[in-house]
C-alpha cells in the first residue's frame, strides 16, 4: 500500500508543477500579445500612444465590439458561431433611432434596440435547434436578413433624431470620458464582462455551455437540456448585440443601417485571439476582453503612426493566424 | 433479464438471453465478437428497447425509457470510449446535470458542496489524491475511467456495467481498477464485467454468463469453471463450406518485418510474407492488428524496426524507408481499410471514380493535358464490374447506393485496378452478405494463385482457417509467430487470442 501511494505521489508531483506552469502561461499569453502591441506602438508613436487621452479614446471605442464579443464568447464556447452579429448591431442601432424618432422615451428606445437583438438571437437559436441547420448557415442568413431589415426600417437613410429626443444619448455623458475615470459605457462593459465571467465559471448555465461545446453527447447523457441551452446562448448573444447597437447609436448620434459592416469578423477575431477554440469547449471572458483591446490598440496605433489602412488590415490578419497557431501548438503538446 | 430479444431489421441480435446479477457480485459477461454482449448491455442501460422478454430490477418490472431513466434507477454503463467533457474539471464532469441539487440559488453553483461529494466518491474508489478541480484533459485514461465510475457512485448506481474496461488503460492502472471493482463489490454494488480476457475473469469474477449468437449458452461460478470449458462454451459452431479448396505454392518472400513497432501497437512484430500466400492475422479487436497493417502501409508512423520489400519478382529484399501511403501504392502495396464507409470509399462519388482514384493520374485514365477521359474510366470500371460481379446500374452509379457487399467489392476493385502485388486487407468480409463473401474468398484465392501476396486480418476464426495458408495471432500488440494453417484449430486460435503466448491454458 505504501508503495502504491508513493507511486501516486511521484506521478502527481511533476504533473502538478506542469499544470501550474501551463495555467500561468495560458493565463498570461493574451497579456503578452497585448504588451507587445503596446510596446511597439509606444516606440513608434512615443508622444501620442501611451497618453491617457488616447487610452480613454480606445476604451470608449471598444465598448461596442466588447459587448458583442462577450456574447460571442458564449456562442463559440458552446461550439457554435454567430456571423450575424455585425448586422444585428446595426439593426439594433437603427431601431433605437427609429423608435426615438417615433416619439418613444429613452428607456423604451433602449428596450426596443435590445429587443431587436434578442429577437434575432431567438430566431438564430430556434433555427439551429429545431430546424437543425448548421449555425454557420443560419447566422449567415441572419446576416443578410438583419441588415436588410435595418435598411427597410430606415428607408435606406441614416435616421437623424431630433436632438431633444435623443438628449440622453447625445448629451455625451454616456460616452463622457471624464465621468468617473472613464465613460459610463465603459464601466457598463466592464460590469457585463465580470458578470459574464462569473456566469461562465460559477453557474450551471456556464458549465452547461462548456459541456455542450466540449462533448455534446455527454451533455445530453447527463441530462443537460442541450436544445434549450443553445437557444438561450444565441438569445444571450443577441441581447449583447442589441445593447452594443444601443451604445453605437449613442456614439454615432444617428440610426445608421450601414454601420458595423464586417464587425462580426472583428468580434470573432477578438474572441479567438483571446484563446477560445472554434471547435468549442474553450474560451474565457478575460481573454476575449484582452483580444478586443489588442485589436483596438492596433487600430489606433496604426492611425497615430500614420500607417495606411491596408497595413492595419494585414497586421490584424497576421495576428489572428499567429494567435490561433500558438494555441494549436500548445494543444498538440498537451495531448502528446 | 429473462428471454430478452432484440432485432435490428431482419437481423436478430439477441434471441432469448437470460441474465441474472446478484447484489454485490462481480458478474463476468463473455462471448466472441458479435455474440451480443454489447447489445444486451445497451438494452439494460436503456440505449435500446428490447423486442421481447422481461426485465426485473429488485423484483419489480424494469423497462427503461432511455439512458437517463436507467441511470436514475441505478444502472450505470461505463463505455469503452469514455464519455467525459475534456474541457471541464473532474468535479464538473461528475456533477454534470446535477448541479442544481447541491443547493445554490439562481443556478449559481456551490463549488464547496459539490467538491465534498465528489471527494467522497473518489475516496470510495481509493483515489482521494485526485483533485476534483483538475481538468479531465490532464488525467490518464485510467483516471478518466475512475471519474466515470465516480459519476455512477454520485448517482447512487447499484449496477455498474464495465465494457472492456482494460482495453484502453495501462498495465498498472489495470491493477488499480481491479482493486476498485472489489471495493465496489464489498460496498454492495453489483458489477457487470465484460471482457475478452479470461485471466481477468478468473482473477476478478464471482459468476459468469456466456453468450453465443445472441443466446445464453451457459453460466456458473467462475471458481468452478476452467478456461478451456469457457472457451468451449464460447465456440461451438461448425466451419461452413464457403472456402475455395485450391492448393497454392508460396514463392519468394516479398515483404519482411523486422521488429516493427508503431507508436503503441504493434510491438516488435517480426514475420515474412511470400508471393502467392495468404497470411491470416487473428486476435481480438484492439489487439493491434489494424495498426500492424496500417504501419506497414504507412498510415501509422513507425517507431522502430524495419520493413524490407522486394519490388520485382525474385529480386533481393531491400529495406524501405519513410513509408507513406503514396509510396506504398507506387511500390504496389495496397490496403483495404477496416472501415470502408469512413476510410475506404468516397461514398458520394460514383463507382468509376472510386475504382480508379489511386491511379487517376497515371496511364489509362488520363487524357492529354490532364483532362480525365470518361471513356477510359468507364472501360476500366466495366472490366472490374464484370470481374467482381458488382451488381450496379452502371459505372456512374453512386457508390453509397450499393449494398455492403458490393461496396466492399468496389473497394477491392480499386486494389485490383491498381494491380497491387501485396494486399493488406483489414476484415475483408465485414458487413458483407454470405453470397458476396463466397465471391470475395474466390477472388482472393485466385489472386494468391496468381502470385499476389496477401495479409488478411480476420476476427471470424473459421474464416482464418478456411482462407489462409498461414496464421499468426496477435495479443495485446504482440504478434505471435505464423504457423501453417494445418497446425491451428479454432480452439487454439481463440486461446492464443485470449491468453498471452506461453502463459499456458491446457486445451
Amino acid at each position: 500500500m505504501s508503495a502504491a501511494s508513493n507511486q501516486v505521489e511521484t506521478i502527481s508531483a511533476p504533473r502538478e508543477a506542469r499544470r501550474g506552469a501551463r495555467a500561468v502561461i495560458q493565463l498570461l499569453s493574451p497579456f503578452i500579445g497585448l504588451a507587445v502591441v503596446v510596446i511597439i506602438f509606444s516606440i513608434l508613436a512615443p508622444d501620442s500612444f501611451l497618453t491617457t487621452r488616447n487610452i480613454e479614446k480606445v476604451a470608449v471605442q471598444t465598448v461596442v465590439i466588447g459587448l458583442g464579443a462577450i456574447g460571442m464568447t458564449f456562442v463559440i464556447i458552446s461550439g457554435g458561431i454567430d456571423l450575424s452579429i455585425g448586422s444585428v448591431i446595426a439593426l439594433a442601432c437603427t431601431v433605437t433611432g427609429w423608435s426615438l424618432d417615433k416619439g418613444a422615451s429613452t428607456p423604451v428606445a433602449i428596450l426596443c434596440g435590445a429587443g431587436a437583438g434578442v429577437a434575432c438571437g431567438l430566431v438564430n437559436g430556434l433555427a439551429v435547434t429545431l430546424l437543425r441547420i448548421a449555425p454557420f448557415i443560419v447566422t449567415l442568413g441572419m446576416l443578410g436578413i438583419a441588415r436588410g431589415l435595418a435598411k427597410g426600417i430606415s428607408g435606406q437613410q441614416p435616421i437623424r433624431v431630433d436632438p431633444e429626443a435623443s438628449s440622453w444619448f447625445s448629451s455625451d455623458w454616456l460616452l463622457d470620458r471624464d465621468w468617473f475615470i472613464t465613460a459610463p459605457a465603459v464601466w457598463f462593459m466592464i460590469g457585463i464582462a465580470f458578470l459574464g465571467g462569473f456566469v461562465l465559471r460559477n453557474t450551471a448555465f456556464g458549465v452547461y455551455t462548456v459541456a455542450i461545446g466540449s462533448n455534446e453527447q455527454t451533455a445530453r447523457l447527463c441530462g443537460v437540456p442541450v436544445r434549450t441551452m443553445k437557444v438561450l446562448i444565441y438569445v444571450l448573444c443577441g441581447l449583447f448585440a442589441g445593447l452594443a447597437g444601443v451604445v453605437l447609436f449613442g456614439r454615432l448620434g444617428l440610426g445608421d443601417p450601414t454601420a458595423a459592416n464586417g464587425m462580426e469578423l472583428t468580434i470573432i477575431a477578438a474572441v479567438v485571439i483571446g484563446g477560445a477554440s472554434l471547435t468549442g469547449g474553450e474560451g474565457r471572458i478575460l481573454g476575449t476582453i484582452i483580444g478586443v483591446f489588442m485589436l483596438a490598440l492596433l487600430e489606433t496605433g496604426c492611425n497615430l503612426y500614420g500607417a495606411a489602412n491596408y497595413v492595419q488590415e494585414i497586421l490584424i490578419g497576421l495576428i489572428i493566424v499567429i494567435a490561433v497557431s500558438i494555441d494549436s501548438l500548445r494543444h498538440r503538446r498537451s495531448t502528446n | 433479464m429473462r428471454g430478452v430479444q432484440k432485432r435490428f431489421g431482419g437481423v436478430v441480435a439477441l434471441n432469448g438471453v437470460t441474465f441474472e446479477v446478484m447484489p454485490g457480485e462481480v458478474h463476468a459477461l463473455v462471448g466472441e465478437n458479435g455474440a451480443g454482449k454489447s447489445t444486451l448491455m445497451k438494452v439494460l442501460s436503456g440505449a435500446h428497447r428490447s423486442d421481447g422478454g422481461a426485465m426485473e430490477l429488485d423484483g419489480r418490472p424494469y423497462e427503461p425509457s432511455g439512458p437517463r431513466d436507467a441511470r436514475r434507477r441505478g444502472i450505470a454503463m461505463i463505455y469503452q470510449e469514455l464519455t467525459l467533457a475534456p474541457h471541464l474539471s473532474v468535479q464538473q464532469n461528475v456533477m454534470l446535470g446535477r448541479e442544481t441539487r447541491t443547493g445554490g440559488r439562481f443556478g449559481v453553483i456551490r463549488s464547496a458542496g459539490m467538491r465534498a461529494s465528489v471527494r467522497t466518491a473518489l475516496e470510495r474508489l481509493g483515489r482521494p489524491d485526485i483533485d476534483p478541480r483538475t481538468p479531465v484533459a490532464e488525467l490518464s485514461s485510467g483516471e478518466r475511467q475512475l471519474v466515470e465510475i465516480a459519476r455512477a457512485l454520485v448517482e447512487n448506481a447499484r449496477v455498474v456495467v464495465l465494457d472492456e474496461p482494460t482495453s484502453s488503460i495501462g498495465r498498472q492502472e489495470v491493477a488499480h481498477l481491479f482493486e476498485v471493482v472489489r471495493r465496489l463489490r464489498d460496498q454492495g454494488v453489483s458489477v457487470v464485467y465484460i471482457s475478452h480476457f479470461l485471466e481477468e475473469i478468473q482473477e476478478l469474477g464471482d459468476r459468469f454468463t456466456v453468450l453465443r449468437d445472441g443466446r445464453t449458452v451457459g453460466s456458473g461460478m467462475v471458481k468452478e469453471t476452467s478456461n478451456s470449458e469457457m472457451v468451449e462454451l464460447m465456440l461451438g459452431r461448425r466451419v461452413e463450406q464457403l472456402y475455395p479448396v485450391s492448393s497454392r505454392t508460396p514463392g519468394q518472400p516479398v515483404l519482411e518485418l523486422d521488429r516493427l513497432s508503431g507508436r503503441n501497437r504493434p510491438q516488435k512484430a517480426t514475420c515474412s510474407l511470400h508471393r502467392g500466400e495468404i497470411l491470416g492475422i487473428g486476435g481480438l479487436v484492439g489487439a493491434g492488428r489494424s495498426e500492424l497493417i496500417r504501419t506497414i502501409f504507412g498510415l501509422d508512423p513507425i517507431q522502430s524496426g524495419r520493413i524490407r520489400f522486394a519490388s520485382i519478382t525474385g529480386s533481393e529484399l531491400v529495406e524501405v524507408s519513410r513509408t507513406t501511403p503514396g509510396r506504398s501504392l507506387r511500390r504496389g502495396v495496397g490496403l483495404l481499410p477496416e472501415d470502408r464507409k469512413q476510410e475506404g470509399l468516397a461514398l458520394r462519388l460514383p463507382i468509376a471514380i472510386n475504382t480508379t482514384l489511386s491511379r487517376l493520374t497515371e496511364g489509362r485514365g488520363l487524357g492529354r493535358i490532364g483532362f480525365l477521359k470518361r471513356s477510359a474510366l468507364e472501360r476500366s470500371t466495366d472490366i472490374m464490374r464484370d470481374r467482381l460481379r458488382i451488381s450496379s446500374t452502371g459505372p456512374w452509379q453512386d457508390t453509397g447506393s450499393l449494398s455492403g457487399g458490393n461496396q466492399q467489392k468496389v473497394a477491392l476493385a480499386r486494389l485490383l485496378h491498381h494491380e497491387c502485388d501485396v494486399l493488406l486487407l483489414d476484415e475483408p468480409t465485414r458487413g458483407v452478405d454470405v453470397g458476396s463473401k463466397a465471391q470475395i474468398y474466390g477472388l482472393l484465392d485466385e489472386l494468391a494463385s496468381g502470385g499476389t501476396a496477401i495479409i488478411a486480418v480476420c476476427s471470424y476464426i473459421p474464416e482464418l482457417l478456411g482462407l489462409c495458408d498461414r496464421v499468426a495471432v496477435m495479443h495485446r500488440g504482440i504478434l505471435g509467430s505464423p504457423r501453417p494453417v494445418a497446425e491451428w484449430t479454432e480452439q487454439s486460435i481463440l486461446e492464443a487470442a485470449l491468453v498471452a503466448e506461453g502463459s499456458g491454458v491446457v486445451a
